[in-house]
């Protein structure tokens, strides 16, 4: 039986004016396609566009360029058989859990009497029977999303579009509701043809997408397709459930190795520099440099011990990376004599090797440092080198990197800055 | 940000309680014991200033500084008030009981009453001088400005986060410091936005304030005011033109150089970390910021109050136990102290009452300010049908919304007797009745609170919830019935109540409107005040005001409060 396709997005590209004028480009050649009976996962860090593209889908924004369409037909607007839940669960507070899942069925203008009946089984499906005339403020955050779910299925859409549904949840709500779903969709109790899930966390991705789209960011783009041959109910614990993990992680980390350092050449005042605290730089540092892994460590396994999510441990990688205080290779991060050094030293030697770190591999700190040191009041506004950066990149973009480089030159205390004025000195704040 | 409305919603219950009846016997005590002294003063000033003022528009920029000092001045005032009288409130339970229902009357209390009942007080404090009829215009303006500050820093105090105030008592912070590192911040942002409405106000009464006639005493101060009232006077239409550019100017400086730099310093003692606007860029603040001199200026000054913490002893770091028995007597010497206060009070009222007015004269007042009730009612239902779809629709589009706020904020400043020109000549040459034409004058100032309290809670809606109406394709009506007009509820509510209470109050200059020779008069209860003022009749006076301020606060008790708190409960979101 050939499967039809539900979805197929082609080239789409989407920017958003920027207030200083030009453009940001937040998608650019992105293709994907949906079939009928699958599930597939935008995998990327939060900022990459994911949203976006499940934004144009739904038909809520268009695109600049490229086309989508749904069982065929051109995108244009929200069209009926394409639902959506949301990841803050967007339930309406002044409206009751039955008002809220009918609310989409009055849209249809249908009967009433088929408006309530198809709602409570709604209601019933999802496991919330008892709760119709409950308002959405008395009930807990997987409750809500229970809801969130409920009314978009309601309207019996062909796809299911799901923005990070589980990552307003603590850990065991989340699990609970994903494993539910999944049964209900793999027992074709749901509604739907086929469901495409936003998400970050990679493990959520493996444990339910039968396929994985790997996103990159600035701008926005599919960059490798991954498919999970598992059947379910899959086991977080399984081998190849960990293989999987690993191989995805492999897979960004070699991306964005590639993307950061085009061989060899040395960072220049054009390079945007994520913002990471000092403290998470010294918290994997030291990690990393403790047993048991003794200055090497696998990503996956690390990022699991420190409890953090992919995007949040991948800029903190690439930082240590930057400031040679480490390497990544392949999945794995692996110090530098520095970086040792680092991991053994006390505050005060540990500002001065970040210190020289900044000073030698940020030209962008240098440079400040060198404005300072030549002037005689010792002090420059921020303006001033925010009008250089944005000759480099984005406002944005200029915009962070010069806070990420004001706290790293703060901890360092290689100049300081205040907030008020907006000026950066070498003096200590009084 | 949140934007509470100008009235006590703690209080949970329609009927007055004992302490709200004894706040409405001390202040009509007042008024009456004010009016009793007035009437004393035997030949009042009227030969303090005969002298017309000039409409030659070179003029203009020396009277508008004299207006816009005065209300600084006011602000002051009414800064300092907040701080004290909200203060007291809020930190003595025994204090709070009678200041609170006592703030609630004195904001129903039309603010032109207290004109013409203090005028003669502040006169006679400096007789003969223009210092006294300056005290009195600073005052009406003090009190068009200082009761919903003292509102917003009251329920600010009132709900600073307890860990905030334990993590001041654990480094020993006295109650002075708490009070200027704590309290003051954390209600800043509320308060400065109330200031700004506070201006308002005191714009809608600049020609009140100056121009000040009562019984046999006319005074004309040099300002903004007194000169519309003098092109009103000889009907000069492009006096009334320039007047209306001065105020745009006197305004826009207002904004550039007080209020811009004050919303943008205030930003960082916003609580709330997300969803967080970019605060308006303030040249002033940069500049004030950056500048040497300044700090050298502000460094003494930090000094003192860095000093004035030392002066008490740091705080123990546990609550004092408080002893129930003299907590008991405490408590009951208060009751009874009150009572007595309240008692002489009533018997004051009682005898300035009898003295001249009749049951008649109560019925009389009362039914015309029923008409005045049922003006009121009918145009905020119209504004509210006419505003809350257009705010919503702006509210929707930030673009829009940043263009329509600062000008919605300038009309509402508006004062309505530079309408007057207009009003008159359409009435006149249509041959219209005034009973039912001057009315729209009542709402014009006010009706902006509407649209800008309900553009503010459409920009409130967020994002998903709007992308979730689409996605399900709710469109139309339903979308309005389901989706815009709860959502925009309660701040509705909020603005409906600031509009409600400010066309009482500009019925005493709507419901009498003249130009030159002609005259046009509306039935009900500000032209009643308004009639009395003119004649220096006291009596009538203070009756009208009792009259209206029992209809304002009746309207509160039974209508909005009971509404405000339906929206909190059904509609807030989050």
């Amino acid at each position: 039986m050939a499967t039809q396709t539900l979805l197929d997005v082609h080239d789409v590209r989407r920017s958003f004016p920027r207030p200083g004028g030009g453009e940001l480009l937040v998608l650019e050649g992105v293709n994907l396609t949906l079939r009928e009976g699958e599930i597939v996962g935008l995998l990327g860090r939060s900022g990459s566009g994911k949203s976006t593209l499940l934004r144009l889908i739904a038909g809520l924004a268009r695109p600049q360029g490229g086309s989508l369409s749904y069982m065929g037909q051109p995108i244009e607007g929200c069209a009926n058989g394409i639902a959506m839940v949301f990841q803050s669960f967007a339930l309406f507070p002044w409206l009751t859990v039955l008002e809220n899942v009918q609310l989409g069925l009055e849209a249809l203008h249908l009967d009433p009497k088929e408006i309530r009946a198809r709602a409570l089984a709604a209601i019933d499906l999802i496991g919330l029977d008892g709760y119709e005339s409950a308002y959405p403020r008395e009930l807990s955050g997987g409750m809500r999303q229970r809801v969130g779910f409920a009314r978009a299925l309601v309207v019996h859409p062909n796809i299911l579009l799901m923005d990070e549904p589980f990552s307003a949840l603590d850990v065991l709500t989340a699990e609970n509701l994903r494993t539910d779903f999944l049964e209900l969709w793999k027992n074709g109790q749901l509604p739907i043809k086929g469901v495409l899930l936003v998400t970050h966390n990679i493990e959520e991705a493996v444990l339910m997408c039968d396929r994985v789209l790997l996103f990159s960011s600035n701008p926005g783009k599919v960059v490798t397709e991954l498919k999970i041959d598992l059947p379910h109910p899959r086991n977080r614990t399984d081998v190849k459930f960990e293989d999987y993990v690993d191989q995805i992680y492999v897979e960004m980390t070699a991306r964005r190795v590639e993307r950061t350092r085009p061989v060899e050449r040395p960072t220049g005042m054009g390079t945007i520099l994520t913002h990471v605290s000092p403290n998470l730089i010294a918290g994997l540092i030291e990690a990393v440099a403790a047993k048991p892994y003794d200055g090497k460590a696998d990503l996956p396994d690390i990022a699991s011990d420190l409890q953090l999510e992919v995007d949040e441990l991948f800029p903190v990688a690439e930082a240590i990376q930057m400031l040679r205080l480490g390497e990544l290779e392949g999945g794995d991060i692996k110090l530098s004599h520095m970086g040792k050094r680092f991991a053994e030293g006390e505050l005060n030697e540990r500002k001065e090797i970040f210190q020289r770190a900044l000073m030698s591999q940020v030209p962008l700190a240098a440079h400040i440092r060198r404005v300072l040191d030549e002037r005689a009041s010792h002090t420059a506004p921020k303006r001033r080198f925010l009008d250089e950066l944005e000759d480099h990149m984005t406002d944005d973009a200029a915009e962070e990197t010069l806070g990420t480089i004001v706290s790293w030159g703060r901890f360092a205390e290689l100049f300081s800055y205040d907030d008020e004025s907006e000026m950066l000195s070498l003096e200590n704040p009084s | 940000m949140r934007i509470l409305p100008p009235v006590s919603i703690e209080a949970r219950r329609v009927l007055p309680s004992r302490w709200d009846l004894a706040a409405a016997a001390l202040v009509l005590g007042f008024i009456v014991l004010f009016a009793e002294a007035s009437r004393s003063v035997v030949e009042p000033l009227s030969t303090l200033t005969r002298e017309r003022l000039s409409l030659d528009p070179i003029n203009l920029p020396g009277y508008a500084l004299r207006t816009a000092l005065r209300m600084l001045l006011g602000l002051g005032a009414s800064l300092l008030f907040t701080f004290t009288y909200a203060t007291w409130a809020a930190k003595s339970p025994r204090a709070g009981r009678l200041l609170v229902p006592v703030l609630d009357i004195l904001q129903s209390v039309p603010i032109l009453g207290f004109l013409s009942i203090t005028i003669v007080f502040f006169l006679s404090l400096a007789p003969g001088r223009i210092l006294g009829a300056e005290l009195a215009a600073v005052f009406v303006i003090f009190t068009s400005q200082a009761w919903n500050m003292a509102f917003s820093f009251y329920q600010s105090l009132r709900t600073v986060p307890t860990e905030m105030t334990e993590a001041g008592r654990v480094f020993g912070l006295n109650a002075w410091a708490r009070f200027w590192r704590i309290e003051v911040p954390f209600a800043m942002p509320q308060l400065i936005w109330n200031m700004m409405v506070s201006m308002s106000g005191a714009w809608f009464f600049v020609v009140a304030s100056e121009a000040i006639s009562v019984g046999a005493t006319s005074i004309a101060l040099p300002g903004v005011g007194s000169y519309i009232a003098e092109a009103t006077r000889e009907s000069s239409l492009p006096s009334i033109f320039w007047a209306i550019g001065t105020m745009l100017v006197v305004i826009l400086i207002y904004d550039q150089l007080l209020f811009r730099p004050l919303v943008a310093w205030a930003d960082r003692f916003r609580i709330e970390a997300e969803g967080a606007d970019e605060p308006p860029p303030a040249w002033v603040l940069t500049v004030l910021r950056r500048s040497q001199l300044m700090d050298r200026v502000a460094a003494p000054l930090h000094q003192l109050m860095q000093w004035s913490y030392q002066l008490t002893p740091r705080a123990r770091t546990a609550p004092r136990q408080a002893h129930a028995l003299q907590s008991r007597l405490g408590d009951g010497a208060w009751v009874v102290l009150i009572a007595m206060i309240v008692i002489y009070t009533v018997w004051r009222i009682f005898n300035f009452v009898r003295a001249e007015i009749s049951f008649h004269d109560v019925l009389y007042a009362a039914s015309l300010g029923f008409i005045t009730f049922l003006r009121v009612a009918v145009l905020i239902a119209i504004a509210s049908a006419i505003w809350t779809p257009v705010g919503i629709y702006i509210g929707l589009r930030p673009h829009l919304a940043r263009i329509v706020q600062p000008i919605a904020q300038f009309f509402a400043a508006f004062p309505v007797n530079l309408l007057f020109p207009i009003v008159v000549l359409v009435i006149v040459t249509l041959g219209l009745l005034p009973d039912v034409w001057l009315s729209p004058l009542m709402v014009l100032g006010t009706q902006w609170y509407i649209l800008f309290n309900v553009i503010a809670g459409a920009s409130a809606l967020p994002r998903e919830l709007r992308d979730a109406a689409d996605n399900l394709q709710v469109h139309g009506w339903l979308w309005w019935r389901k989706v815009g007009l709860p959502g925009v509820f309660p701040y509705y509510v909020t603005g409906a109540i600031t509009a409600s209470g400010g066309s009482w109050n500009a019925s005493i200059v709507a419901e009498v409107v003249s130009w030159g020779k002609t005259t046009l008069r509306a039935h009900g209860l500000g032209a009643y005040i308004d009639d009395a003022t003119i004649a220096g009749d006291y009596h009538r006076i203070v009756l009208g005001i009792a009259v209206m301020s029992f209809y304002v606060v009746v309207i509160n008790r039974v209508f909005w409060r009971p509404l405000y708190d339906y929206a909190e409960r059904k509609f807030k979101l989050g």
